[in-house]
């Protein structure tokens, strides 16, 4: 029987012939992933007894929420996890200031098409940019997968989305997916699976898919992928990380739960408004809005063509005085490449604050905490009430171009208005 | 299998409570239940802590507990380990909800926080009333009324989890009989 891709990945990995959506499967993992959050994961994996990592190269251990340590608190669990990882020898370790987990999984070639990913952390899905199955789950579940290899899933019914046509000028792919979730909302994938396709996506970059991804988990996906093409074999390659087995593609006549159709051209700059993700209106429908902080970086959108596109706009101008623009690159190499190119200059120049590679201001913790009754634009992915401080703040979500010209203007402003 | 059947006052809470409502980012630097419950859905219920502890002293055969009945999404967001955590550390029996995030839903059952998918609970139960979810039904009963209301049956083995106390305990268990 046909089968979707999802389907396929799932199946391969609980070592059966073939799976069916709400079906429980116990499934082989490829690797894991934890990042503060390997805390707790590493207080259950002794509790269950274990004593080793089954296999320490299939662990990704990523300090990036609270970097460097913002209290004594965090620093004892930063140094909880630097030991664990010594002792279980798991080399792939990133410490303070190396990035996002996110980025540094694909980044440093640890994420494989057709793989089976598992993260203690929500946005896991990201993974799927380069073909691979990769779901969020709780560090309990990332300590099992430490014990035994594996874990229990479900296993999804499959949402296709295609997207046909160009970008037009200022739009992009965080618009693309504010558009998609305001169009299904926030649960409108929940415990499904997403699987993109369309002209737009094939001539999309590894970065823009991984934010469409990333994105997903706000339409309450289980996960999302992208097909492996050219692209994402040039992108494997580049990262040391070459990639010469069958990708897994969806079987012609698979069988999908829902299906959405967009047209890339008719899409304009979209931005979601508090307090949730799928409360999203064009930008020039709440233009001229004050704000008060502008966020650009973090997982959804803190990658090199991010940056670059704000400091596009943001060049031989001035953030307005009554903002705080916050830049955090997603990673170390992205920063250093855009100190490079000299997107970084630029946006100093423009007055902004920069802080070193990770989750900076996103979870609210440190970095740019708000205070009542400000407001934030900003690139990442979540404005829960109270996620970024306060919960009298309010928080709009929105694409680097965007928060760049609000930035600029001291007000939401709709990017095309301000672009040369 | 026990036959799991857990009683307790309804706090009644509304659609689209996010982990970041249940516990803010900003406590997550903490993994102790105890010293989570008290910040436990700080925004949404004053004293939240406080009311269970208020709700659980039942008369007669020893202290109630307080069960959440929830909207749709209840726990939608993040995969923190810490919003279930606050939920036992400030005393909650059992979750009831229209829907749940996903990875809140897995968490609960990993730390052994019972929950129950129950379309209609939210609309139907009132504050304060006493109901009982009866998990190897998949139902809710609704203390006094004599009313049921049905809801989905967890698969047989997250029921085998919630028996074990939990993902931890099962996991122990299993290495302990090389099953894992």
């Amino acid at each position: 029987m046909a089968a979707t891709a999802s389907e396929k990945i799932l199946a391969r990995h609980a070592g059966q012939k073939k799976v069916t959506p709400g079906e429980f499967v116990e499934a082989r993992v490829d690797l894991s992933m934890a990042h503060e959050s390997a805390r707790i994961a590493i207080q259950s994996f002794r509790k269950m007894g274990a004593k080793r990592v089954l296999r320490p190269q299939s662990v990704v251990l990523v300090l990036d929420h609270r970097t460097p340590a913002e209290c004594e608190e965090t620093a004892v669990v930063h140094r909880l996890v630097r030991a664990f990882a010594d002792e279980q020898h798991i080399s792939n370790f990133y410490d303070v200031g190396e990035g996002v987990c996110h980025q540094l999984l694909a980044e440093k070639g640890h994420v494989r098409p057709g793989a089976l990913i598992v993260g203690a952390d929500s946005h896991t899905p990201t993974a799927g940019a380069l073909g691979a199955f990769a779901t969020g789950v709780g560090p309990t579940d990332v300590a099992s997968v430490w014990a035994t290899g594996k874990i229990w899933l479900r296993v999804p019914e499959t949402i296709r989305v295609c997207v046909e046509g160009k970008f037009p000028p200022g739009v992009g792919a965080t618009d693309l997916a504010l558009s998609l979730v305001g169009r299904i909302g926030a649960y409108g994938a929940e415990y499904r699976a997403i699987e993109y396709c369309g002209s737009t996506i094939a001539l999309t970059g590894i970065g823009e898919r991984m934010t469409l991804c990333n994105l997903s988990t706000e339409m309450g996906a289980k996960a999302a992928i992208v097909e492996p093409d050219q692209t994402t074999m040039s992108y494997l390659a580049g990262q040391g990380a070459a990639f010469n087995g069958p990708a897994v593609r969806a079987d012609p006549g698979a069988s999908y739960d829902v299906k959405q159709e967009l047209l890339a051209g008719e899409l304009e700059p979209m931005v979601a408004c508090p307090h949730s993700v799928d409360n999203v209106r064009p930008v020039r429908k709440v233009a001229g809005r004050s704000i008060d902080q502008a966020v650009l970086g973090s997982c959804t959108n803190g990658r090199l063509e991010d940056l670059a596109a704000a400091a596009g706009i943001l060049k031989g101008r001035q953030v307005a005085r009554s903002v705080r623009l916050i830049v955090v690159a997603a990673s170390r190499t992205i920063l250093l490449e855009a100190i490079r190119k000299g997107f970084i200059g630029t946006l100093l120049e423009a007055g902004a604050v920069l802080e070193n590679p990770g989750c900076g201001p996103c979870l609210g913790a440190h970095q740019g905490v708000l205070a009542p009754g400000e407001s934030c634009i900003s690139t990442t992915s979540r404005n829960f009430k109270g996620r970024m401080g306060s919960p009298e703040a309010n928080i709009f979500l929105a694409s680097p171009a965007t928060v760049a010209a609000s930035a600029f203007r001291g007000v939401i402003t709709d990017p095309r208005t301000v672009m040369r | 299998m026990k036959a799991y059947a857990i009683s307790g006052r309804a706090i009644v809470l509304g659609d689209d409570i996010t982990t970041d409502a249940i516990i803010a980012g900003k406590h997550c630097r903490m993994a102790d239940p105890e010293r989570l419950a008290p910040h436990a859905l700080e925004g949404v219920v004053v004293n939240f802590a406080g009311k269970v502890k208020r709700a659980g002293a039942g008369k007669g055969n020893g202290p109630l507990g307080a069960i959440i009945v929830a909207g749709k999404n209840f726990g939608v967001g993040s995969s923190r380990e810490q919003a279930p955590l606050a939920l036992l550390g400030a005393g909650v029996k059992a979750v009831v909800a229209r829907s749940f995030g996903r990875i809140f839903f897995r968490n609960a059952v990993n730390l052994g926080l019972p929950v129950l998918k129950c379309p209609r609970a939210a609309s139907v139960i009132r504050d304060g009333q006493t109901v009982t979810v009866d998990l190897a039904g998949g139902l809710l009963r609704c203390g006094g009324e004599g009313r049921v209301l049905p809801g989905e049956r967890l698969p047989l083995f997250m029921m085998g989890i919630l028996d074990d106390g939990g993902l931890v305990p099962h996991i122990k268990r299993r290495l302990m009989d090389g099953k894992a």
